[in-house]
């Protein structure tokens, strides 16, 4: 019995802390999607570039020399976030603006066809570039803390152990979100943020440039994912296609949450953290991420706009 | 358009094609040739659900999937020869169809297409869970033809290419049925097509279904193909990708897009992997890439989309240089607005009787016990301020919401809470404050959709479209497409489209808004006339003026409750009325 409480406990744990990573990783895309409405299927790939460029930065560009290797790969992570969000900007003002924002009304079904098939493509040439200049071979950001722990406990006689690399993770995380929440809901770009999202026509009566708003949140959208992909490379290896598997997850959570809601993406990415390690308890862990979409399902059927969000039906 | 053209561009295609992949002797060169009519087929069966209704899946490679482990696991275990497992994953793949597309065509939207794409991927898992990394067919040395093993490869391509041809071809008479205008009319606004009288629901699974099976039955052979399956290779987020790369390339909606996406895109990947492969991995994906880009970013919609609308605009150019006497405009002819219409309404005969009708959004009335009745024939102006509720009257008329309380009774028949399509059948029609024409579609195919609901026939459903759009005045340019159509020609087709179904009732929502004073007068004469042909009336809409002229009574909203009922004449003097149209102030204005 104690020792199911124990591994109940673990996996809990285990869940909340790559959580609160997915967690970030989702407020990224949440972001974009809930002021755009684009499906961006390169997000994933934008992520592995955030992992390269932390990477790059602690060993190439110096960052461990000065920094060592305990702070020095969270000093690279934070400063590929602001990296990969110009990287993001410019995306979106050479490309994802011409199929977004106001330039859709003439498209067919609002210009959702050419927004995904222009997102698939930059996806293409991401992962596969990715290889060509990265090559193939498994890359990781180590840091001593990743295979040392803390150990909570012993309580009555059950002892659970935090990772350390995986402790630090979350709390960065945690601090990025709360610093988006105050720069979303207090600070005069998040307001313009909200109102572009909330309906672009007002929101461009009110004087606020649409296309403009589109562009930060992208921006930094790319940035905040780029962080929670560089946190998720101190304890798991990365290669070039790594993307497409983080990039269901991230879609996932962002449904959970409720589109449009950046809370909600947050607490819907820890509830995929928390989904796929608990169910370890029960199932083989091949089905992890299988229990990871029947959960998806159940929520997207029984509660579509998510925990979140609010649907609004117009005739 | 003739019948023949396409037909005779098909069997072109299909020629030219055959006698290309037959002279080619490389072996890689003719896997392409095989692969390209795969990726084809895949394309069109995700344009078949997606590209028509408008509802973007990012999961066929869930029915790709079941197709390809049907031939493989058929094989193994149960030695099935492909020659049957084929159909049989066609059949699997259909009632896959059914059971993804139950619960998941409750959702709309971006929320259809991610919910989409869990089931793929989820089954991806599985597949791995189960141990069936890695399937190789079992070669047949002693009959390989009964096991569809042929030692010439380019037998693969022509079954590929009768398959495709089959494709094509029903995917063609979906376009041009009442399946094919069902599936439009559910992609342009479904919400309207419920209102036309079609089941939306039912449309769509028979969809899904089709398109699962066709799906089905291609990956069944492209595991013969290449004679290994393993789970990402046809259930991955690639293979989904992949269908809807080439469709979206090619041109969406069309037959041709997915082929002319296929033709361009496979043979560029594959020999690129082929000749630069080697020294830099991945080169194709990068080079597809930027051939996706550019293309969407210079065509967004397609090339087939982007050609055809330039060869149009060049045949409209070589023609406007001869003289044409076709009418720039439709007019109708004006009757003196003065005359008042010379039948009345029959009192006694009530054709609809609404009795205490509520319906509260959370705290808010939107409408609370309103009654009134709807004579034979007449005309009713619902009227009354913004928010009052006049058009959430209609939505619980027409079925778009469901009432909470209340009766609803037409002819005597009780029609309370029904669906907007059953509703429609039942004799409700209704036109939309938000014109939702189908863009692309001639006048003409706007309208039938909505007289399929009357129609057992095709034919049929034309002879109806045709009488209603005469009926409002547009006969001499229903070859028109809607696209190119002013607001008033736009308002006078929504109107055909509702008209088309034979309704014994008329909504008609804000029909003269956006129009001019003169526009507005002939719409306001084409009402007039219906009413006289037997059609009963409910109209919604601001302009006073053009309001006194048309109707016979007068039922007034405000807060969601009937204020007042009765003549034009006593209506518009009613102090209430005034008070809650133009406030307080005003009423001691109008006193004097």
């Amino acid at each position: 019995m104690s020792q199911f409480i124990e591994s109940f406990l673990q996996a809990m744990t285990a869940g909340l802390l790559i959580g609160a990573v997915y967690g970030l990783m989702c407020v990224g895309l949440g972001l974009i999607f809930g002021v755009m409405r684009v499906i961006n299927f390169a997000h994933g790939d934008f992520m592995m570039l955030g992992m390269y460029a932390a990477f790059y930065l602690f060993t190439l560009a110096g960052v461990q020399s000065v920094f060592g290797n305990t702070v020095g790969p969270f000093v690279a992570i934070l400063l590929a976030g602001p990296i990969l969000a110009v990287f993001g900007y410019a995306i979106h003002a050479l490309l994802i603006s011409r199929v977004s924002g106001t330039k859709t009304a003439s498209l067919e079904g609002e210009g959702h066809y050419a927004q995904l098939i222009l997102t698939l493509g930059i996806a293409l040439i991401l992962q596969n570039g990715g290889l060509i200049v990265f090559g193939s071979v498994l890359a990781s950001i180590r840091t001593p803390l990743s295979s040392s722990a803390w150990e909570l406990g012993p309580f009555f006689d059950i002892s659970i152990f935090v990772n350390r690399a995986r402790g630090i993770d979350a709390i960065v995380s945690f601090a990025t979100m709360i610093l988006l929440t105050l720069l979303i809901t207090r600070s005069r770009i998040g307001k313009s943020l909200r109102a572009a999202a909330d309906n672009p026509t007002a929101a461009t009566y009110m004087g606020i440039d649409v296309d403009r708003a589109h562009r930060t949140a992208f921006a930094i959208g790319t940035g905040v994912t780029a962080i929670a992909g560089g946190l998720l490379a101190t304890n798991y290896p990365f290669h070039p296609f790594v993307g497409l598997d983080y990039v269901i997850v991230m879609y996932a959570g962002v449904v959970l949450g409720g589109m449009g809601s950046i809370i909600g993406a947050f607490w819907g990415g820890m509830t995929i953290g928390l989904v796929q390690q608990m169910s370890t308890i029960v199932l083989p862990t091949q089905l992890q991420n299988a229990a990871i979409f029947v959960v998806f399902l159940l929520i997207i059927f029984f509660r579509p706009q998510g925990f979140f969000g609010r649907m609004v039906e117009r005739t | 358009m003739s019948l023949q053209r396409p037909i005779v561009a098909i069997a072109a295609f299909a020629v030219i094609y055959a006698a290309v992949s037959l002279s080619i002797t490389n072996s890689y060169y003719q896997l392409i040739m095989t692969l390209v009519l795969v990726w084809a087929i895949f394309g069109l069966s995700w344009n078949l659900l997606s590209g028509y209704t408008g509802l973007i899946s990012f999961g066929h490679a869930a029915f790709f999937g079941i197709g390809a482990y049907t031939t493989a696991l058929g094989q193994i275990y149960f030695d099935l020869s492909p020659w049957l497992s084929i159909p049989i994953a066609a059949m699997l793949g259909g009632v896959a169809g059914l059971l993804v597309g139950f619960p998941t065509f409750r959702l709309q939207g971006h929320y259809f297409a991610l919910a989409m794409l869990a089931y793929p991927l989820a089954i991806l898992y599985v597949f791995e869970w189960l141990g069936f990394q890695e399937m190789t067919l079992p070669i047949k040395r002693d009959n390989p033809i009964a096991y569809m093993q042929f030692s010439d490869p380019r037998v693969y391509t022509l079954l590929a290419l009768v398959m495709l041809i089959g494709t094509i071809l029903l995917t063609r008479t979906v376009e041009r049925s009442r399946f094919g205008m069902a599936l439009l009319a559910i992609k342009q606004n479904q919400a309207a097509a419920e209102a036309a009288g079609i089941n939306t629901l039912a449309w769509k699974l028979r969809a899904i279904s089709l398109s699962g099976a066709i799906a089905g039955a291609i990956g069944a052979f492209y595991a013969v193909v290449l004679l290994v399956v393993t789970p990402q290779s046809v259930f991955g987020m690639l293979v989904s990708a992949q269908a809807l790369t080439v469709a979206m390339f090619g041109g969406v909606g069309t037959v041709w897009g997915p082929v002319i996406g296929s033709v361009i895109l496979i043979p560029l990947a594959e020999i690129l992997n082929a000749e630069a492969g080697t020294r830099f991995p991945g080169i194709q994906g990068v080079i597809f890439g930027l051939a996706i880009i550019s293309v969407i970013l210079l065509a967004p919609e397609g090339l087939f989309w982007k050609v055809r609308d330039i060869w149009r605009r060049r045949q409209l150019s070589q023609l406007s240089s001869e003289p044409r006497d076709v009418p720039a405009t439709a007019t109708v002819t004006q009757l003196p607005v003065s005359v008042r219409r010379d039948r009345a309404a029959t009192p006694e005969d009530v054709i609809l009787e609404v009795r205490n009708l509520s319906r509260s959004f959370g705290g808010l009335k939107a409408v609370q016990n309103v009654s009134f009745k709807l004579h034979r024939n007449e005309i009713l102006g619902i009227i009354g301020p913004n928010g009052a509720g006049k058009t959430t009257l209609f939505n619980l008329l027409n079925g778009f919401l469901r009432p909470d309380t209340g009766e609803v009774l037409l002819e005597g028949q009780d029609v309370f809470a029904r669906k907007p399509h059953e509703l429609c059948e039942a004799g409700v029609a209704r036109t939309f404050q938000i014109m939702r024409p189908f863009q692309r579609m001639s006048i003409s195919d706007n309208v039938v959709v909505g007289a399929y609901v009357r129609a057992k026939t095709d034919a049929k459903a034309r002879e109806l479209a045709a009488d209603a759009i005469s009926r409002v005045g547009l006969s001499s340019i229903a070859d028109r497409i809607a696209g190119e159509l002013s607001t008033k020609e736009l308002r006078l087709m929504e109107l055909a489209r509702a008209l088309a179904g034979q309704p014994k009732i008329l909504l008609l929502d804000e029909t003269l808004a956006g129009l001019g004073h003169d526009e507005a007068d002939e719409v306001v004469t084409v009402i007039q006339r219906l009413a006289r042909d037997n059609i009963t009336i409910a109209i919604i809409e601001h302009t006073m003026q053009a309001m006194v002229r048309l109707v016979d009574n007068f039922l007034v909203l405000d807060h969601g409750a009937v204020l007042l009922e009765g003549k034009p004449e006593t209506v518009t003097c009613d102090t209430r009325v005034i008070e809650a149209y133009l406030g307080k102030k005003w009423v001691a204005h109008a006193a004097h």
